[in-house]
């Protein structure tokens, strides 16, 4: 890991009369898997957005390897580098597995060909070698809307990596997934982006998993980081597993 | 369905029409305007790929028709007037669509709606230049350089009008293969995902709704070539409904519904009006019913269905 590849500076951003960001101050280390964790409503998510473009602050700044993307729609974030899978996967329901990557493979080198067919050999081949990585090869022709949630979860961040982010921003990759398969998705998510070279960001609520797989954690509470470092320290912190651990163990 | 099997029907239907026009002579003008509706369906089909519905496509039709009236004392040759038709209906839609594709849904139809009738006022106020609703009479042009007595040049304006329609059918039908049309219907099913694929929903909507207003434009040019004579009902909220009418009893899954739409609406109407002259919309009325309780897909779906079990029993 070296130097951030992104920086968030003075964050906020108010619904009416809650913070959802109140100062965030964060880098992201080029390489790293950082988690992000917290109650609900602490503002996980919406720091995502922010970073995507879907939301835009009400003061501070984001950076992406140096250049500000504030004030960018989310295509052109996307454009950048800035990949992103969802808490609901958002998969094109009336296409196949196969054509949802195609499609992402097609958006990353122009639509702007109208003749030619979306599984053309060249993208048919790479989408089958990306869903070859993730495990997913044998629900290549299942449709999307047929899939268990695991693998569209999956699906949802192959989707994002057939983009080739440098950075993917995951929000809640193991929720709706059955306790068995957890670990295998995230085991499966985890060598695939760090085989790409892949830095990523994922909100997380099972703490097994950011202990296991994350080089930090940065909690979030009330819009603000109560405490960013590694697993071992922050998750061992009174305060975190009173305020947050707790309640994440019984929610 | 194969690519093999929908060109072998499309081959068939289009064998079967110029046989239907050469028994039945009184069949080509309505087989003529059958075919060009089929082609404004075709672009309102692109749009339906995407989920969006058009209640205002005959603002396009019209124009094309419009652009065959007004330059057809200048340079009376069909081939030119189908292309020129072609360029003034798709810089229209691109104006229209520029600030149309912002919107989703009903907002979207009604847009539409909205704007069609507004030409339709200008084509019927503006009297010195349009002659309002007495409307334009057309004189027959030159097809490829050919002055054509009027028998032959029916027979002239049916066959340009099946090529166009067997062109932009097969247009059609790949651009719904390829990644745009993929696209068109990402925005159906999940527009925030294309955004996030780094693409713009909206141009993709846009670029679909310029080749519809083009498709709706050479459709007017034909019909305006056809009846030789043009008025604002062309661009009427009822012409555009028709359209949608077409769209649905055709079926949206492939680009031959909107012309099996097109020649069964043709027909069925021209026999209700004759054999029924008080109660033919009735009938269509009822025609659509039965359309949309029995054969939701259309008659393209019943007809798709019906290859892809028998296929299925062969296997």
């Amino acid at each position: 890991m070296s130097g951030a590849l992104l920086e968030a500076r003075g964050l906020r951003l108010a619904f009416g009369g809650v913070k959802a960001a109140d100062g965030i101050d964060l880098d992201v280390l080029r390489g790293e898997f950082l988690a992000i964790i917290g109650p609900n409503g602490a503002g996980k998510t919406t720091f995502l957005n922010m970073t995507t473009g879907y939301l835009r602050p009400q003061a501070g700044t984001i950076a992406y390897e140096g250049e500000s993307i504030l004030g960018l729609a989310p295509r052109a974030i996307v454009r950048r580098g800035i990949g992103r899978s969802f808490q609901l996967p958002q998969l094109f329901t009336e296409h196949t597995v196969l054509e949802n990557i195609a499609l992402a493979i097609a958006a990353r080198e122009g639509l702007w060909s109208p003749l030619a067919p979306l599984l053309r050999h060249r993208w048919r081949e790479e989408a089958m070698e990306i869903l070859g990585r993730f495990g997913l090869a044998a629900l290549a022709e299942a449709r999307a809307d047929a899939l268990n949630e695991g693998a569209r979860k999956l699906t949802d961040i192959a989707m994002a990596v057939a983009l080739n982010p440098r950075l993917l921003l995951m929000d809640e990759p193991t929720s709706g997934v059955a306790a068995a398969e957890k670990m295998a998705i995230v085991e499966t998510l985890v060598r695939v982006l760090r085989e790409a070279g892949v830095t990523a960001v994922f909100v997380e609520h099972d703490m097994d998993v950011v202990e296991r797989f994350a080089d930090r954690v940065a909690v979030w509470s009330q819009g603000r980081i109560a405490a960013l470092g590694p697993p071992g320290q922050v998750l061992s912190d009174p305060a975190v597993q009173r305020e947050v651990i707790g309640i994440e163990r019984h929610a | 369905m194969r690519r093999g099997t929908e060109a072998t029907l499309a081959l068939l239907a289009a064998a079967g029409l110029l046989a239907a026009a050469w028994a039945a002579p009184w069949l080509k003008f309505v087989l003529t305007i059958a075919l060009a509706k089929g082609i404004a369906v075709l672009g309102i089909l692109l749009l339906l790929r995407a989920g969006q519905v058009s209640f205002g496509h005959a603002l396009f039709l019209a124009s094309g028709a419009y652009a065959v009236a007004f330059l057809a004392p200048a340079a009376p040759e069909a081939l030119l007037l189908l292309p020129a038709a072609a360029l003034l209906a798709g810089l229209l839609g691109l104006v229209v669509g520029l600030f149309v594709v912002r919107y989703r849904d009903i907002f979207f139809g009604m847009l539409n709606l909205a704007i069609s009738m507004v030409l339709y006022s200008l084509l019927e106020k503006l009297y010195e230049l349009t002659r309002g609703t007495d409307g334009i009479r057309v004189e027959p042009p030159r097809v490829a350089g050919f002055a054509l007595t009027l028998e032959t040049y029916v027979w002239a304006m049916l066959v340009l009008a099946l090529v166009l329609a067997v062109g932009f059918g097969a247009f059609v039908r790949a651009y719904l293969g390829s990644p745009m049309g993929q696209a068109l219907a990402g925005i159906k099913t999940r527009e925030t995902r294309l955004e996030f694929m780094g693409v713009s929903a909206r141009r993709v909507l846009l670029a679909a709704y310029v080749l519809s207003a083009v498709m709706g434009g050479v459709a007017g040019a034909i019909v305006g070539m056809t009846t030789r004579h043009v008025t604002p009902l062309l661009a009427y909220w009822t012409s555009s409904g028709e359209l949608v009418f077409i769209a649905i009893l055709g079926g949206a899954g492939g680009a031959l519904g909107p012309f099996l739409g097109a020649a069964a609406y043709e027909l069925v109407r021209v026999y209700a009006a004759a054999s029924f002259a008080d109660a033919w919309q009735a009938i269509l009325g009822t025609v659509l019913l039965l359309v949309i309780l029995f054969a939701p897909g259309g008659l393209w779906g019943v007809i798709s269905g019906l290859l892809g079990r028998r296929a299925g029993r062969a296997a």
